[in-house]
């Protein structure tokens, strides 16, 4: 396993953030934690990261507890950090060349380190602003330098924090691509934290939906969709009057109905209700405290 | 190839880079306001001279003024950039990079060294036009002045660093090095002699390294007639590395483990609230 987390717990003061969280990722797994805000998703990859400690759990990174993780094994991570106005005035690449050397020492033959440095300025699109200075780069473009900041020594294992925050929906496909490249090419292991469904359906093999410093549900988006698929809302109109129901199997309802009125239904709907609907209900119903202690393991 | 020596070389590179970013920024704005400000200082006081000294008081005050500049570069110029560099993330990324955080501290004492010396050299080449204090010297007065100089950089870098380590943001950072500094300039001696003060003052100006860092650089650079007009008449050698090595020592003791409980509690969690802080400060 390349991420192991059993029974994690943070508190800060008196509040618990996090309150026994479980998962595990295996080599080559692109994993997303999907979270409502304030739900414990930043201190999590914090702590994996080795950022944060832990108020109490099991955590293994590659193998090794965070908290005692040396230099050999944070060069195996890369982290994405948001960044502001660091290194504003260096250029494009100079940063990137400076940066990727500090991983020179930890190259092996299975696995040379780091990216070629114009090789990896042209994977991030930045290949036009190389000679820019770092301060003066757009949004977008500072954020594909800190995604290449974070790969440049071609990590085992890499994070992602909220990575397209602020991102276009253009600059958001393009982020997209390259996360599949370095899964699919390099056979990175990549957790990433986002609050938009969407993002984690296209990108992740498997969601982890935390909430109130849970995991609530865990499974692939195949898995999750399909358990969402049961519950359907029919609407139709019969003998004037306008009806609304949810069912598992929307079907056997439908075909029930016929059965029962085979003429005088009339603007008939079938809404199978979408992934962010559960999403929605499982966080919602977490939220409320119903399944305080219930995970939905898919 | 030892990692942690390679971290440090690169440091070395990450040092002199920044330091040439800044020769052609706007930082050299602030350098050419002071190298303007002293020599104006200088140019007043090139015909008033001072009796017991047998020199002007120009020649006093320049040789001040380079032990001065080493005191403050020292300690405002870390504290400065580290608590910039706390929040705008530089930090951070070093400690996310394999011996980044020794890198960045290499790069930091080199950039900081570099940044004190050329700072010395905007004061010194235009106020040697003024009073040449290097002509009698002679080499062996540049070298014991430069021996002053670097222990002056020891006594004040790690202060500057703790300084850096401790405050919330940037600007809390200049002020509780910036105003002590300023306080403690003016009664050291720097722009006229010590003993003009009165004694209570001359005592508490002894106890930190500004007043050192100026007597040193008077006793490499004048005549030893010119001793007459400090504290006792003499130059002081022993008392000036005693105190200023006090200062070195301990800042030294004590600033590794406040650098590193700073480095780690370094996260993108505690960054991120820095910089909302700066934005609700720039609006």
């Amino acid at each position: 396993m390349v991420l192991e987390v059993r029974d994690l717990r943070m508190r800060y003061g008196t509040t618990d953030v996090l309150h026994g969280v479980d998962f595990t990722a295996g080599p080559g797994e692109v994993v997303a934690l999907l979270g409502p805000n304030g739900a414990g998703k930043t201190t999590t990859i914090e702590i994996l990261e080795g950022f944060r400690l832990p108020s109490d759990g099991h955590v293994r990174v590659l193998g090794v507890d965070p908290a005692t993780g040396d230099e050999a094994w944070r060069a195996k991570l890369g982290v994405v950090l948001q960044s502001w106005r660091d290194h504003g005035r260096w250029k494009v690449r100079e940063l990137l060349h400076h940066l990727g050397r500090y991983y020179a020492p930890y190259s092996t033959p299975h696995q040379t380190r780091p990216f070629d440095t114009d090789e990896l300025i042209e994977t991030v699109g930045l290949t036009e602003h190389a000679d820019k200075k770092i301060g003066k780069l757009s949004g977008g473009q500072r954020r594909r330098l800190d995604v290449a900041i974070g790969i440049v020594g071609k990590p085992e294992l890499l994070f992602l924090d909220e990575p397209t925050a602020g991102f276009d929906p253009h600059a958001r496909r393009d982020f997209h691509d390259l996360v599949h490249r370095l899964s699919d090419l390099e056979g990175m292991t990549i957790l990433l934290t986002t609050h938009d469904l969407a993002e984690a359906e296209k990108l992740a093999d498997r969601i982890l939906v935390l909430a109130g410093g849970r995991i609530i549900a865990d499974g692939s988006p195949d898995q999750l969709s399909r358990q969402v698929a049961g519950k359907s809302e029919i609407r139709w109109t019969h003998g004037g009057q306008r009806h609304v129901h949810t069912a598992d199997d929307a079907t056997a309802f439908v075909r029930d109905l016929f059965r029962q009125h085979e003429t005088g239904i009339s603007e008939l709907e079938v809404r199978r209700s979408s992934l962010e609907d559960t999403y929605m209900a499982l966080v919602q119903r977490h939220e409320s405290g119903q399944a305080k202690e219930e995970v939905a393991v898919l | 190839m030892n990692p942690t020596v390679h971290g440090a070389r690169l440091g070395m590179e990450r040092g002199l880079r920044e330091f040439r970013h800044s020769l052609g920024s706007e930082d050299q704005i602030f350098n050419m306001v002071v190298a303007i400000a002293f020599v104006t200082v200088l140019w007043f006081q090139r015909d008033s001279d001072v009796e017991a000294a047998g020199v002007t008081l120009a020649a006093l005050t320049l040789p001040s003024m380079l032990g001065m500049s080493v005191a403050f570069g020292g300690l405002v110029g870390p504290a400065g950039q580290l608590s910039l560099n706390r929040e705008d993330g530089t930090l951070l990324r070093a400690k996310a990079v394999p011996h980044g955080m020794v890198g960045y501290l290499v790069g930091r004492t080199v950039q900081t060294s570099l940044d004190i010396a050329f700072g010395l050299l905007v004061i010194l080449v235009p106020g040697l036009f003024l009073v040449n204090v290097l002509s009698d010297a002679g080499a062996g007065g540049l070298l014991a002045l430069l021996a002053v100089l670097a222990l002056g950089m020891l006594s004040t870098l790690p202060w500057g660093a703790v300084a850096g380590s401790i405050s919330r943001s940037p600007g809390s950072a200049m002020g509780i090095t910036m105003l002590p500094m300023m306080g403690i300039t003016a009664i050291s001696g720097i722009f006229y002699p010590i003993t003009a003060l009165p004694g209570w003052l001359q005592g508490l100006a002894q106890v930190f390294p500004v007043y050192w860092t100026g007597h040193g650089a008077r006793a490499a650079l004048l005549p030893d007639s010119a001793a007459a007009a400090e504290i006792g008449g003499s130059w002081r050698i022993l008392e000036m590395v005693g105190v200023l090595g006090v200062w070195a020592v301990v800042g030294f003791l004590l600033a590794p483990t406040i650098l590193r409980r700073m480095a780690r509690r370094e996260s993108g969690a505690e960054m991120e609230q820095r910089r909302q802080a700066a934005l609700q400060r720039v609006r």
